[in-house]
């Protein structure tokens, strides 16, 4: 579809808010109690916030919660009845107000959901969600998207990417049928566009992501993922905020006759997570779990995804209790 | 903390241990865990107040113990951690060089355990001032009010584990809630199964908690979960009057029995 642009002014942004929000889900980014940015369904106008730099955890859940049934199941004697969830109570969403590495995000989860089989709940709440991204006027010494082929404005993943003018209104970029169709249902909100300037901020280049690629297919026995990882304390908390790590655990919670299979988050940065039966555990280490989870987002998904496993929202560093910051251990990378 | 460095540098010179644990001040400013095994790099080092992070973590850690004889920087909750660890035998005493950091950020001179026990047991052992309040607050709630309160905060839990990891007394190597046969405690991280984690965390440390409040310092969502652990610190200390970590060979209050323990409890 050919993207066009045009302008919505400041108090036209709140009448469209509201009007999506009349009809159905709109999940968008608030300030909490506890000064945490969080996302939350259909919170009133005044509560949205448009200065945020990042949420705390990803807006992933959207199509990938930290729990998702499979199916519910009822042990008979001789046989189980399964019950399948069924899709078509799967809302539609409107995701406002996320940054440009958040909804690039959603490529970089298609191609691990859809890689060779087609994730069935993956890909339906992906096609019953739309996306207003808001292009990042602020950023912090965490953010590096333009280091993983990406910018403050990228427009990936969006179905319409609003940015913020200097006099406050927001160009609307529209980019597929979906964000055409929110235009048409409020139509009158969206004017000609002006020649205001954009806000955006200005993120610094930190390393080449080509360069850490081509440097980690030599870097596998490299003494740098001791060094580098002996403060890691093998918590999940990098692959559970990170709006492109996809692992899950598959477990089954049975009560009496009656029981369900789910699926949840999981980290490779848990002993837990490659332990095997025997009690022979091929990353034994904490070393070996870190360089796990560079090597995929650097190393295995290029090669295999033909998509990179990052892109660059920061969160993993600024979340980490021990500063395990990826950006600066990247840099170093490529120069080893 | 020239005298910091000073000594560390010495420690690595003479081969006395293979790698000091300390802090350092990363690119970005922010400070975070050292192992310095080169005494030309100990000037790294540093210490100020917003080194926080109980360090005694690494104590146990295989990759750090395999350095050989380990030194650590370590400031009153540490040396509460590393007395826990002794008397729950993951630690040698032989095996670490204490470098004590008083209350005001001057270095210690801790020679061995007993002036170690001697220091602890001069010092206050008793919450931290900053927690003591939000315990006082949520103690005013009645059990509704605080069920809510809990349900609310722990809601936002998606276990990833950071408050077990990051805790010197959570060094099993397999914990129960990675046992499923059977499944004691639900995987998923929903408000259910997120508070019978942290019911299960915190009844794992009753007796044991030093309250160095690391478990919430080192939550992504900013739960409080240190208030549940240093509740039951308070609490083991009203009926049983002990303090943990405040001596190598203390024996955990809530699994020792001891003829004069008080059995009140039983109808």
């Amino acid at each position: 579809m050919e993207t066009t642009r045009k302008l919505i002014r400041k108090q036209s942004v709140e009448k469209l808010y509201n009007a999506l929000t009349s009809n159905r889900q709109v999940y968008a980014p608030v300030v909490a109690a506890d000064k945490q940015i969080e996302y939350r369904y259909n919170p009133g106008f005044a509560e949205v916030t448009f200065g945020h730099i990042r949420s705390t955890l990803s807006v992933k859940n959207v199509v990938f919660p930290k729990v998702e049934n499979l199916f519910f199941y009822t042990n008979a004697r001789s046989e189980s009845t399964i019950t399948d969830i069924d899709m078509s109570r799967i809302p539609e969403v409107v995701l406002w107000g996320a940054h440009p590495c958040d909804n690039a995000a959603f490529d970089t989860l298609r191609s691990i959901f859809c890689w060779d089989i087609k994730d069935e709940f993956f890909s339906k709440r992906l096609e019953k969600l739309a996306v207003i991204g808001l292009s990042c006027h602020l950023s912090d010494e965490y953010c590096f998207c333009t280091s993983v082929g990406l910018s403050p404005d990228s427009k990936k993943g969006s179905d319409i990417l609003l940015s913020l003018l200097k006099n406050g209104d927001y160009h609307a970029d529209i980019l597929t049928e979906k964000g055409n169709e929110i235009v048409k249902s409020a139509a009158d909100l969206f004017e000609t566009v002006s020649d205001e300037k954009e806000v955006i901020t200005e993120v610094k280049q930190k390393f080449s992501h080509e360069q850490v690629t081509s440097k980690l297919s030599a870097a596998f026995e490299h003494p740098f993922w001791v060094e580098n990882s002996l403060r890691c304390i093998g918590c999940g908390a990098c692959a559970y905020v990170c709006p492109t790590c996809a692992c899950f655990d598959i477990q089954d919670e049975t009560r009496g006759k009656n029981g369900k299979r789910y699926r949840s988050w999981d980290s490779c940065g848990f002993g837990l997570f490659t332990l095997h039966t025997s009690g022979h555990n091929p990353r034994e280490v904490q070393s070996q779990r870190w360089r796990q989870r560079i090597m995929h987002k650097f190393s295995y998904m290029p090669e295999r995804n033909e998509s990179l496993g990052c892109v660059g929202c920061g969160r993993c560093s600024s979340g980490c209790p021990v500063d395990m910051n990826i950006a600066e251990q990247l840099e170093a990378l490529q120069n080893i | 903390m020239d005298n910091l460095v000073k000594r560390a540098k010495e420690l690595l010179e003479n081969k006395t241990v293979q790698v000091v644990i300390g802090y350092e001040a990363g690119p970005t400013g922010v400070i975070r865990p050292a192992f310095i095994t080169d005494p030309e790099k100990a000037g790294k080092l540093i210490y100020n107040d917003k080194c926080d992070q109980n360090l005694a973590v690494y104590l146990t850690k295989k990759e750090v113990k395999n350095f050989g004889k380990m030194a650590i920087v370590a400031t009153l909750p540490v040396m509460r951690s590393i007395m826990m660890l002794i008397s729950e035998q993951q630690l040698f005493a032989e095996s670490i060089v204490v470098l004590g950091i008083s209350a005001d950020g001057n270095l210690l001179d801790i020679a061995d355990i007993n002036i170690m026990q001697g220091y602890i047991e001069k010092s206050d052992l008793s919450n931290p001032e900053k927690y003591k309040a939000l315990l006082a607050e949520l103690n005013k709630l009645n059990p509704e009010e605080k069920f809510a309160y809990w349900q609310k905060e722990l809601s936002k839990c998606i276990k990833c584990y950071a408050c077990r990891q990051a805790c010197p007394m959570c060094y099993c190597t397999r914990c129960t809630v990675e046992v499923n046969q059977p499944q004691w405690i639900p995987v998923q991280a929903n408000t259910h199964g997120n508070m019978e984690w942290h019911i299960l965390r915190a009844m794992h440390l009753a007796g044991r908690c030093i309250s160095c409040g690391e478990c919430g310092r080192a939550c992504p969502v900013g739960i409080p979960c240190h208030l549940l652990t240093m509740q039951l610190t308070d609490q083991v200390y009203t009926y049983f009057k002990v303090y943990a970590g405040t001596s190598d060979k203390m024996n955990s209050v809530l699994s020792t029995f001891e003829p004069n323990d008080k059995e009140s409890f039983i109808i």
